[in-house]
Formats: structure tokens, sequence, C-alpha cells
């Protein structure tokens, strides 16, 4: 039996798409997923993320915990302050990636994918049972809803239903707020390459937040344009482009690793960084005609060098993307190799990350 | 809701007769509402012979891969490059600007065995 966030009923009344997404029955598409992504990148979608993971973490020793899992520098983050991060293993593989919301001086939100939930709820008890006895754990994944809102129309309709919210939320800053007269604690993030918010609102009282973003004009995204979107914007989706058999360098995330702590990775980390990187995450464009697509061979002078992580149609860029791990001296913008397209070899170049960056006022 | 001058295939496929011997393929409303965005389209080249269900190309979604079949024997007169550069025309205009082969050498005794437009409703409606 897949889960249903407190949106299901939304989505079919939509004429959503349904499919199964990691133990949850999530939307793929609305009206169409190029045509959703259109919308984010010029006005404004409208994404139901109630899927993903939501733990608390509270107490004295909630940074300390949170800090000996992530590669981020938690102590130094203020409160209202969220953070991108990742969750390594002690082998220095990513567990997961994630957002840190502190919420209040001994209170952290640890936002992470819906696929790895149990896995990172495991390892943080693991640890808390270990070494941090004080940390209260708590998971309210379906306790509490989360819609992303992206796009640069957001900034509008955020004014209209949260007056002077978005200016106090700079980027990677959040807030209990009031939108449309309901609670949600806020944060001035996403996961498409655009301005935007996602909130969180009381499981119950999602479904009238969600009306009242759709009411501003914003169209009601799938997973499909996220995917799209993300992959736009260079950003990593765990499980395809990073794994626990991936370490934070070889995917090009060196700048979300402190390494000036000590953590349950840290020691590996430290010996990974001394010795070369063999591999690494390079983005590219194909040259000629052809979609790349998860697990195809990525090929030079007849040698396979590595393998396509993600790859699709852009419809921002018109062109075809991907991501892959190849050698590391075949990453420099402008090399050139081709992606086995089930048997076809079909040409590509190397090309910075990321593909998309919205204009910055 | 299917253009009634043509014949379908339970593979989603059209046929529209026209003279000559010659013949457009395409795939239906339905087929592309399943597929969802189109991105790409592998076509056969021009003087390819073709026997019925024989595979025609690949068409590919956002998401995914997919056959196309022929619905008849027959020799690749044409491909529609309209198509090739803009995939999306499958999915704006299935049966119109969508075609995507026009064949020669077509049988149209063949193709009186294939679904009429009421058939392929019919079909369908037991998908369903």
């Amino acid at each position: 039996m897949l889960n249903r966030t407190p949106l299901y009923e939304a989505h079919v009344s939509l004429h959503g798409r349904m499919v199964p997404f990691a133990g949850w029955e999530m939307p793929l598409q609305f009206h169409g997923i190029l045509a959703e992504a259109r919308a984010v990148r010029t006005s404004s979608g409208l994404f139901d993320v109630s899927h993903m993971g939501r733990i608390w973490l509270t107490g004295p020793e909630a940074a300390a915990l949170l800090d000996w899992v992530t590669t981020a520098n938690v102590p130094a983050l203020a409160v209202n302050v969220a953070r991108y991060t990742l969750i390594c293993t002690d082998e220095g593989g990513i567990l997961d990636d994630g957002i840190i919301y502190r919420l209040g001086q001994d209170e952290y939100l640890l936002i992470c994918n819906a696929a790895n939930r149990d896995s990172v709820w495991r390892w943080l008890v693991q640890w808390r049972d270990e070494r941090f006895t004080k940390v209260k754990l708590v998971d309210r994944t379906t306790e509490v809803a989360m819609i992303a809102f992206q796009g640069p129309g957001t900034l509008q309709a955020m004014e209209r239903l949260a007056p002077g919210l978005a200016e106090r939320l700079r980027p990677f800053r959040s807030a209990q707020a009031q939108v449309a007269g309901i609670s949600a604690h806020v944060g001035r993030t996403g996961y498409t390459g655009e301005d935007g918010f996602e909130m969180m609102p009381a499981a119950g009282d999602a479904p009238a937040l969600w009306r009242h973003l759709l009411e501003t004009g914003a169209v009601p995204c799938g997973l499909g344009s996220r995917d799209v979107l993300r992959l736009e914007a260079g950003l990593l989706l765990h499980g395809s482009d990073m794994d626990k058999h991936t370490n934070p360098f070889e995917a090009g995330l060196d700048r979300f690793v402190f390494m000036d702590k000590e953590s349950v990775c840290s020691g590996t980390l430290r010996q990974v960084i001394q010795r070369e990187v063999h591999r690494k995450l390079t983005g590219f464009q194909m040259v000629e005609r052809g979609v790349p697509r998860h697990g195809y061979p990525i090929v030079r002078d007849g040698t396979t060098v590595g393998h396509v992580t993600s790859g699709g149609y852009s419809p921002t860029l018109d062109s075809y993307i991907g991501l892959g791990y190849v050698s590391s001296e075949l990453t420099p913008p402008g090399t050139s190799f081709a992606v086995d397209i089930r048997g076809k070899m079909v040409k590509a170049k190397a090309v910075a990350l990321p593909f998309y960056s919205r204009r910055r006022n | 809701m299917h253009p009634v001058d043509r014949r379908y295939t339970k593979e989603h496929e059209w046929v529209l007769l026209e003279r000559n011997g010659r013949a457009l393929v395409g795939i239906t409303a339905y087929a592309q509402e399943q597929l969802g965005d189109v991105v790409f389209l592998d076509l056969p080249k021009k003087g390819t012979r073709l026997e019925q269900t024989q595979k025609l190309g690949e068409i590919e979604s956002v998401k995914a891969v997919s056959d196309i079949y022929t619905p008849l024997n027959g020799v690749v007169f044409q491909v529609n490059q309209e198509l090739v550069e803009h995939p999306e025309l499958v999915n704006e205009d299935p049966y119109g600007k969508g075609w995507m082969v026009r064949l020669s050498s077509v049988d149209a005794a063949e193709l009186e065995k294939l679904l009429t437009a009421e058939q392929y409703e019919q079909f369908l409606s037991q998908l369903q």
C-alpha cells in the first residue's frame, strides 16, 4: 500500500497522473512535463513535496548530532538559517543529501529524500544512542506537509499572501509565518534553480494552502518537471547522480564539505582529499541529437570511460543534456566523447555546470 | 474523435491512404497522450523497405523510449523532417503535422484489414 500525501485528493481532482515513487503515490505530471517546467522558468509552479522526509532533532546535543552525521558546519548555523548538506557514511559515501533548518536554540529540522528516509532515520538513531543520548528525534513526515512554490512570479504572489515575508527572507533563510492566514514554516529554498519558497504547514492545512497558492495563477507541477528543472540547474539527484559508493569530491560537492571538524566521515574524507580523485561528475551536452539516459555508457576512442547518471531534454536550453561520471581528465568543458545510446554512438561534449542559471537582480 | 479518413492498429498507429499507393503513418492521439511530451524521434532512412509489424522507429518521451511499428508493408518514401526537428508536433497535432513517414508501394487491400476509427474507439474503451 502506497502512502498518500494530504494533497492526494487535490492532485486527483486536477487530473494529475499518479505514479508510485519511493513508496508514495505522487503526481508525475498534470498538463505536461515540459509545459510545467516552462511555467516555473517564466512564471510560477507549485509542487507537492510532502513525500520528502521531515525529521525533527531537539535538545542540547541536537547540533552536535547533526554536525557528526553531516558535512556542514552545523554549530555555525544561526536560528532561521537553512543549509544544503550531505549525510555521509563512515566510509565517506553519500547516504543522502538534504537541508538542515535551524528552527530554534536547540531545535533543528532535517529534510531528506523520501527513498532514504528509513536509512537516514536509522543512521541518526544509531549515533544518538551511541554518542548523543540527549537528542530527541521525531519523524513528522506525515504530520507536516511540504509545498514548493517556485519561479520568478512567486515573489509578487507571496507579497499578496504574506506581506513583507519575502523581503525578510533572503535565500536559505526561513521563518515561521502566516501565508494566506495559514501557519507554516517558510524557507527561501527549492530544487528548481529558480527563486522560490518551500512551505511546511500542518498536514490538515495543506489543501487550503495549496488552493490559495493555485489561485495566484501558479501551475500545478509533478515530479517529471521537478526532475527536468533540477537537472537544468545542475542539482544532483541522490540515487542517480550520487549514492553511498560516491564521495562528495567525486560528485563535485566540495563546497558543501566543511573539513575543519570531527565527524563520522571526516577522517575518511581527509584521506580521500589527499589521494587523487580518479573519476568525477561532469555535465555534458549532446552535440548530435539523442536522449542520454541513466546507465548509458560514455565512450571515448572506443573505450567506455564512464556512465550517464541523469539526462534528458532541456526545454529551457532546447538541447539534450546530462550528468555522468568520467575519468577526471575528461571533465574540462569542451572535451568531446560519445554517449552509447542503445548501441548508437552519439557525440557529446563536457560543459560547465550548471546548465542553466537564472538571472539575478 | 479519431479521424474517419484513416485506419488504426491496436499498437496505436494510424495509416492514411493517399494516391499512387502511398500512405502516411503516425501515432494516435491516445498514444501521444500516454507517452507524454515527445522529445526525440528515430525514424528510418528514405528507401528502407518495411514489412508489416516490423519496427519503424523509436519515439522518446521525457520519461521513456518506445518502439513504433509499421502497420503496412511498404518502402519509406519520405520522412517528416519537420517532426525530427520538432518532436513536440506529435503531441500538438498527432493526426496532422505529427505524421512520421510516407510509405510507397503499399497494398490498399491490406489496409482494409486494419481497424476503422469506430473499431479503434471501441478497442480503446475496452482498455480503460
